[in-house]
């Protein structure tokens, strides 16, 4: 049985007044890493996105740099990657997050073959920008991966409503100019962000990159559909703390969201 | 746009197949303002005429030619040497941050940030942000900063700070990767002031552009001292921005036009195409797309992609891209030095590498050949004395 579809199950929870947790969780990163993958779903994650390894990771603070070079050194690659995820049923829809040379050196049909078979709906491709966007989003609308777009806090408005138009899934959301990391505090770059999109049509909002406690999970889950949370759990895994750190953490995010 | 070889790539940046703009979104009005308030620079008589100011007052410009009369009776052709050794800062490096920095300007911000190899770009950044008023962060690798310590040390004395950079390979590749996040932060009051025709739309054209003077310099001075076209014109690349500014004056020529690359680091002879660094062009990577870092006893060529447009200038055949071995540089550099009193930086030795070996050769006798002297050998004589005296790299 495959996942469920990222652009049908989302809106719906929402809907339903639901606010989304998406756990970032590196591929590959030891031998535990799908059953972090599923304590996070059973932690309260509402979908999962999962890190195929990129050595130049430009939009990578040094957390998830470190995580990507342990991944890459233990042989990870995107196909071993996407094999062994096609190997278990996730009750919650899977998104890729990687950069485009992973995609465009296997080739787009055969990465999203690769992909869909994984039961992978979703992708976000960090350098992969809306200009440059055409043939890796056609090949993946015809393969039903939903391309998730980011829009930052320079993004201007016209070009956040194209951006709007063009995201599947949800929409990428920038909590504040930087790199993925760990920040004491967000800043109130996170509600005029979202404002911006929620000005335009589009699938629903997950903010994420600097989004690292439970308080400030439930901060931005409330102005936002939903919140992304990398580094703070990468570093808990990079520490060792395996799944039951991983669900420990996501469980305290999902509660102070659901407060 | 304009379909002229090395004119325009237009709005989307592309040279054929390469080129673009790869980058995450935070940094897409960051390239877009920057590619706007070039095209308004560079059509701006104040701007261009302030910048070959500066250059002729400031950066010692136009450098000679120099014809090298012991070395040509050797090898059995005419060989002459575009001196960019004899710019200020000991490279061809000025011209490009000399215009950045009068664009970091014009666009209101404070500060630059650049990445360096070998030292010489991170000391142009410094010494153009030092010229300008500007704060200046450099960042380079530790493979680098350590073997380039004298280079660390100019940009601290020019005003400029030097953050080293550990992750990945700790060279050229990762010293850009940091320069990229650090922009992300800062790109409201801080210009990415890149080194090499490489880099996300506009900057391989725009940096190509301000290297192009080596080009246009040439073509005058080969023209007015009788030599004419020269049958060679050659030039090493890493990124390719010394190349691509001597290759701009004669690719509406009959010269044959020749990119030498490090062997440990060539992007064209042992690459495939990618994309990396906001831009696709060839590079060096695995069977599953991972970057291998480059290896060359040159920390400038320590670069495992190219410039897009010299990709799509080997893709259409009007430029060719050899390779040279870190042992025929040595030689080469030695033997400038001892024939013709000059001592080139081990990036340039590998045209003059290329240019030993196949003379009588690839390049017929009685050849005319012109090889950008990219940069002068100061930077290397520690490195170059250890091998040579003490068998270490």
């Amino acid at each position: 049985m495959a996942a469920p579809h990222l652009s049908r199950e989302l809106p719906l929870k929402v809907a339903a007044g639901r606010t989304l947790l998406i756990p970032y969780v590196m591929a590959g990163l030891d031998d535990q890493w799908l059953d972090v993958v599923d304590a996070v779903v059973d932690a309260g994650a509402d979908a999962v996105e999962v890190g195929l390894p990129f050595s130049d990771p430009i939009i990578d603070g040094p957390t998830i740099q470190e995580a990507g070079v342990r991944s890459i050194e233990r042989g990870t690659t995107a196909v071993s990657a996407l094999a062994q995820l096609a190997r278990r049923d996730f009750p919650v829809p899977i998104v890729v997050m990687t950069y485009y040379n992973i995609i465009a050196h296997l080739g787009h049909e055969r990465f999203a073959g690769l992909a869909t078979n994984a039961g992978v709906s979703g992708a976000i491709v960090a350098d992969l920008s809306l200009e440059e966007l055409d043939g890796w989003a056609a090949c993946a609308d015809d393969s039903g991966i939903d391309t998730v777009l980011l829009v930052a806090p320079s993004t201007p408005p016209e070009r956040t409503q194209r951006l709007c138009e063009r995201s599947r899934g949800f929409v990428y959301a920038v909590a504040r100019m930087g790199v993925t990391g760990e920040r004491a505090e967000l800043g109130s770059g996170v509600i005029d962000v979202v404002s911006k999109i929620r000005s335009f049509t589009s699938p629903p909002v997950c903010v994420g990159i600097g989004v690292s406690t439970p308080d400030q999970a439930a901060e931005v889950g409330e102005s936002a559909d939903g919140v992304i949370v990398g580094s703070a759990l990468i570093r808990r895994l990079l520490d060792g703390e395996g799944p039951n750190g991983a669900a420990e953490f996501v469980g305290s995010l999902r509660r102070a969201i659901d407060a | 746009m304009t379909d002229a070889v090395m004119g325009d790539p237009g709005s989307n940046g592309r040279f054929g197949d390469f080129g673009g703009r790869f980058v995450p979104e935070p940094l897409m009005p960051a390239c877009q303002e920057l590619e706007i308030a070039f095209r308004e620079a560079w059509t701006d008589p104040t701007f261009i005429d302030e910048y070959h100011t500066i250059l002729r007052d400031y950066g010692g410009r136009p450098t000679p030619i120099t014809r090298c009369g012991r070395l040509s009776e050797e090898l059995g052709v005419d060989l002459y040497l575009k001196r960019e050794d004899l710019a200020h800062t000991g490279s061809h490096k000025i011209n490009n941050v000399i215009g950045q920095a009068l664009l970091t300007r014009r666009m209101g911000k404070q500060r630059m940030i650049a990445e360096t190899g070998a030292g010489q770009h991170g000391v142009a950044s410094a010494t153009a942000a030092a010229l300008l008023g500007l704060e200046c962060v450099v960042f380079m690798g530790e493979v680098d900063t350590e073997r380039q310590q004298l280079n660390v040390f100019r940009m601290e004395l020019l005003g400029a700070e030097v953050r080293t950079v550990t992750s990945g390979s700790r060279t050229l590749k990762d010293a850009v990767n940091e320069a990229m996040r650090t922009w992300v932060s800062e790109v409201e009051d801080t210009h990415y002031c890149l080194g090499s025709v490489m880099g996300p739309h506009p900057f391989p054209w725009m940096v190509r552009e301000f290297q192009r003077i080596i080009g246009d310099e040439s073509v005058l001075q080969m023209f007015e001292s009788g030599v004419g076209t020269p049958d060679f014109v050659v030039a090493c690349v890493g990124g390719g921005s010394n190349a691509a500014g001597l290759f701009s004056g004669f690719v509406d020529s009959p010269a044959a036009l020749v990119g030498v690359e490090a062997a440990g680091g060539a992007a064209i002879s042992s690459g495939s195409p990618g994309v990396l660094h906001g831009m696709r062009s060839m590079l060096i990577q695995n069977d599953d797309g991972q970057i291998i870092e480059a290896h060359s006893i040159s920390a400038g060529l320590d670069y495992p992609g190219i410039g897009p447009e010299h990709a799509h200038l080997a893709e259409t055949g009007r430029a060719r891209y050899e390779t040279a071995t870190d042992e025929e540089v040595l030689v080469a550099l030695q033997r400038l030095a001892s024939r013709e009193g000059i001592i080139p930086a081990l990036e340039s030795a590998h045209a003059l590498a290329w240019v030993i070996r196949e003379a009588g050769h690839e390049i017929p006798l009685g050849s005319k050949v012109l090889i950008n002297l990219s940069g002068r050998g100061d930077k290397d004589v520690a490195q170059v004395r250890a091998i040579l005296r003490g068998g270490a790299t």
